[in-house]
């Protein structure tokens, strides 16, 4: 994984310190060509991937960057599944039920077995989750998908029910079928590692908020320290600036140090700020992205 | 001490998630139910909590210490009714009773055996909204005396299949799912209203119940609110709840994700509170949590009641049946309001003063 990540927040009015600035940021990346514009200057900075939602837009996106190989030789995307607000609006209109049998194959044995009334055998459960996984792919053919992660919100309910073996299914599908790296965005960091090992999980990509001032790392922030000092997770931090409370050289400089952080993941608007974190990973974190 | 044992009924929308945390509570041992359905389905069959299909059944055959009650609105009232009967402490899903005389007797009740009681008015448990109950507490503003109440967000944006949530008789509708929140943060401040007036409960895309509500309640020792309401607008992401307020002493705004106070003079007492602006964001006025899902806010309200529980205490520090009923009396109130087109409360004792004679510049 390069070291440094640019996430996609800013640009779905996603701001965790003012709905003001979050409206305002919607406004402005409204077009698909805001977008795009930020992530020239950050690609012609050096960071070559960009770590987002399946949402509808960043079709879009890709659609671009395939479109042009020669400019976005080295650009790579991170997915990262489900984009909930999909399933909701399709729960809220059809009903559980008659959403998942929406987005299955129309005539397959998985719509077929939607709509009978006899209880569904696992085997029908991990094919539905493995068409859900396809369905969020489909618009990244053809561009580069190393790492594919699955949402905090859905890691975490899954993780909080114990329904641990639908995490299991995402591992084994995204290595065998997309040939990719599986990897977890949580809010629970050290409690989602150790339910990944319990189901035979080594050593997982596991994404979380990483900063100094303990902002949002649930499950307490030693134990953070400790997971990472144990070599079994491979890191990468979010929200490393604690959305601003920290000054931007000692947010990176402190993450730096700590061990087992393999990237940090930033999202920004404005071309000083992306460079600036830039100069930053590169100042701290060693080498070039 | 052993695990507290907590039946979660209901895994819907809320029900799912509320089940999420419980189970990841360290303190609890977690049973769930749901009526047969392809959730309870799919989950019976991948993790290892029970779940049972009937509630009556849960209640006679598991040792509970308490349930999480999240199914629709209108089986509250007789859920509560059997889980208290049982013994048991009772965490329910918001609104509480869709007839406040239910709410007040299973207060009456609780209240009587010593159960602890709560109603997930999350919105309690949001950093900047403590924020801004600790300042009016503290008299940051002086007397408040405007109030404005709002919440938008996008939950019916066409015409569209009914279900419990669009059934004005289930509980569904703009005024239970979304209104509640902001009239039971306005409980929270100033109490239940003396008078509610200028009610409306309008329509925009559904047929069976209220996308949009307005309101204006008065408090006779306090301020006058306005409520503007709207669960039809797609300019929000999702539900975003705000309060405006103006006082003597300055004006104070709050949402999920910042507290912005102006103080014409500091007040004693309010430290970093000085002259002028003064703005807190979550980063510092959160609490972390064991567990987050969505929100602090959603697993700190189930924390303190877990631990009320397992502490052996009478009452969860916040949001007991007791406050939500006001919330329910007020809805109750925005509701024979908006239907008679009369006021209803009483009004503020005594005649308004007469507007004196005074000389072109006489003070």
């Amino acid at each position: 994984m390069d070291k440094l990540l640019f996430g996609d927040n800013q640009f779905f009015g996603i701001n965790h310190m003012s709905e003001e600035k979050a409206r305002a940021q919607a406004m402005r990346f409204q077009k698909t060509q805001a977008i795009m514009d930020v992530l020239d200057v950050a690609y012609d900075t050096g960071i070559n991937t960009f770590m987002c939602t399946t949402h509808d837009r960043i079709a879009e996106i890709a659609k671009r960057v395939k479109a042009d190989p020669v400019r976005y030789a080295d650009f790579q995307f991170y997915p990262c599944m489900p984009y909930a607000h999909k399933y909701a609006n399709a729960v809220t209109e059809h009903g559980m039920v008659g959403a998942l049998r929406e987005f299955m194959p129309k005539d397959g044995l998985l719509a077929t077995a939607l709509t009978g009334t006899k209880a569904l055998a696992t085997k029908e459960v991990d094919g539905i989750a493995k068409v859900l996984i396809d369905m969020e792919m489909k618009m990244f053919e053809g561009t580069k998908t190393p790492v594919v992660f699955i949402q905090n919100v859905f890691t975490d309910l899954l993780l909080g029910m114990g329904f641990t073996r639908a995490l299991r299914i995402f591992d084994d599908h995204i290595r065998e079928k997309w040939g990719a790296e599986p990897a977890y965005i949580t809010m629970n960091m050290p409690m989602l590692l150790d339910a990944l090992e319990k189901e035979g999980i080594e050593r997982p990509i596991i994404c979380s908020n990483i900063n100094k001032i303990g902002f949002r790392m649930s499950g307490g922030f030693d134990a953070y320290l400790d997971a990472l000092k144990s070599g079994r997770v491979r890191a990468v931090a979010m929200s490393v600036y604690a959305s601003g409370a920290i000054p931007a050289d000692e947010a990176i400089h402190w993450v730096s140090e700590l061990p087992g952080v393999e990237s940090i993941v930033f999202g920004a608007s404005s071309a000083g700020n992306i460079r600036g974190t830039k100069e930053l990973v590169d100042k701290y974190m060693g080498q070039h992205a | 001490m052993g695990k507290l044992k907590v039946g979660v009924v209901g895994l819907g929308k809320m029900g799912l998630s509320h089940f999420a945390m419980v189970n990841a509570h360290p303190d609890v041992e977690t049973i769930a139910c749901d009526g047969a359905g392809f959730m309870v389905d799919v989950l019976s069959k991948n993790i290892n909590t029970t779940i049972y299909r009937d509630f009556d059944e849960m209640l006679a055959k598991e040792p509970l210490d308490a349930v999480v009650i999240a199914t629709p609105s209108r089986l509250h009232a007789p859920m509560v009714t059997a889980a208290l009967d049982k013994g048991l402490h009772v965490f329910c899903e918001k609104p509480f009773c869709l007839d406040w005389a239910d709410s007040q007797r299973l207060t009456d009740t609780a209240a009587e055996k010593g159960l602890v009681t709560q109603v997930g008015y999350h919105y309690r448990y949001v950093g900047a909204f403590r924020e801004m109950k600790r300042l009016i507490d503290a008299g940051a503003i002086g007397r408040i005396t405007h109030v404005l109440a709002e919440a938008y967000g996008p939950v019916v944006l066409r015409p569209k299949r009914s279900t419990w949530r669009t059934d004005k008789a289930e509980g569904g509708g703009c005024l239970y799912d979304y209104a509640a929140h902001p009239l039971n943060l306005l409980n929270w401040f100033f109490g239940a209203p003396d008078r509610v007036m200028g009610s409306h409960l309008g329509q925009v895309f559904s047929e069976g119940t209220d996308d949009e509500v307005f309101s204006t309640l008065r408090w006779n020792e306090g301020p006058t609110a306005q409520l503007s309401v709207n669960w039809s607008d797609e300019s929000h992401r999702k539900m975003s709840t705000k309060i405006s307020l103006i006082g003597t002493n300055g004006r104070l705004y709050a949402d999920r994700q910042e507290c912005q106070a102006y103080l014409r003079k500091p007040v004693d007492g309010l430290e970093g509170y000085d002259e002028g602006w003064t703005v807190k964001y979550t980063t510092e006025l959160t609490e972390e949590r064991w567990f987050y899902l969505r929100g602090e806010e959603y697993s700190g309200q189930l924390d303190d009641f877990i631990c009320a529980v397992r502490d052996g205490k009478r009452q969860a520090p916040e949001n007991g049946f007791a406050s939500a009923t006001e919330t329910d009396r007020t809805m109750a109130m925005i509701i024979e309001n908006a239907e008679t087109g009369t006021p209803v409360g009483e009004a503020r004792t005594g005649a308004p003063q007469p507007a004196k004679k005074r000389g072109w510049f006489g003070r």
